[in-house]
């Protein structure tokens, strides 16, 4: 399978995210210049991690304006498999492939620590390799991760059951120590009604190597790679 | 022209960076902040363009981009 990684200025987690797909799980992968316009016939698209435009005006503002978004947009809007990954879940939030927003952490602290989150749905491009109420210890590495959407919003997402990921303590049980950075509905990941977009804070390419303390993160490429199979 | 652009938070949205400086106020002594909510200024030149054109395109750009109407809320002046 293809996987091509979109670099914005300011992206960092680029080189880690094509160090897991190709060298860990054999995938054809590649680099995607943000001010391009070609995919280069991408099975998936993944957003990765970092500081794109130095989280200038708002995390994933002016990304969201780049000239490969264009593609990137049509790509998903057509079904193709997208996904963001921290700095990239906030591009998607701006650029409205997902609902809601990112607000600043609860606490006001930039958290960089490994967290559980627990999988609540595996009917998903990204979670079907996993089980369902399965807990991940993955790391986290943001300042902006606390989802916010209105009511309106939120209950229509709860009800088509977009909430993929949610923070959650080593047993599984929500409450509102794990839920560090105040997440409404203790999101962590979010998938669009379409189920083809996702968005989680969580950084899984850093937790897909026992060496690196947690290999819980290579379900959802797995997963990816199961999908388009 | 130069145009002046607030963006803030919507009513419904917590900030709680407002809340920290509001707590140091407080703690400073200024017992009588009743509560802070901070925002954004962007000061924004603009070539000879006609009033009606600025009364258009502020407006755009704000909802645009200067804010995320998600969470924020904004408003505009010419201030010169």
């Amino acid at each position: 399978m293809r996987f091509g990684i979109v670099v914005f200025p300011g992206s960092n987690c680029d080189h880690d995210t094509l160090y897991v797909l190709k060298h860990v799980l054999g995938q054809e992968s590649f680099f995607l210049w943000h001010k391009d316009h070609d995919l280069k016939q991408a099975d998936c698209i993944i957003l990765p991690g970092g500081f794109s435009y130095g989280d200038y005006l708002r995390s994933g503002a002016i990304a969201r304006f780049s000239p490969l978004m264009q593609e990137i947009k049509e790509f998903a809007l057509s079904g193709g498999i997208v996904l963001g990954i921290c700095n990239g879940f906030q591009v998607l939030l701006e650029l409205g492939l997902l609902p809601g927003a990112m607000l600043r952490n609860k606490n006001l602290k930039f958290l960089c620590q490994n967290v559980h989150m627990r999988i609540e749905n595996t009917e998903t491009p990204f979670t079907n390799k996993g089980k369902p109420g399965q807990v991940l210890n993955i790391p986290i590495a943001h300042f902006d991760g606390n989802y916010y959407s209105d009511s309106h919003h939120l209950k229509k997402i709860i009800q088509n059951h977009q909430i993929i990921l949610r923070y959650c303590d080593s047993e599984g049980r929500l409450n509102e120590e794990s839920n560090i950075n105040g997440s409404m509905e203790h999101t962590a990941g979010l998938i669009n009604e379409n189920n083809n977009v996702l968005g989680m804070m969580p950084h899984p390419e850093r937790a897909s190597e026992i060496l690196l303390g947690s290999c819980d993160g290579r379900i959802i490429f797995e997963s990816i790679i199961n999908y388009l199979k | 022209m130069k145009v002046r652009v607030l963006v803030s938070f919507k009513e419904s949205v917590l900030d709680p960076q407002g809340q920290a400086v509001k707590n140091a106020l407080l703690t400073l002594g200024y017992d009588f902040i009743k509560d802070v909510r901070q925002g954004k200024v962007f000061e924004i030149e603009l070539n000879n363009i006609s009033r009606e054109k600025t009364e258009q395109v502020i407006p755009e750009i704000s909802h645009k981009v200067l804010s995320n109407p998600i969470i924020e809320k904004f408003d505009w002046e010419i201030i010169e």
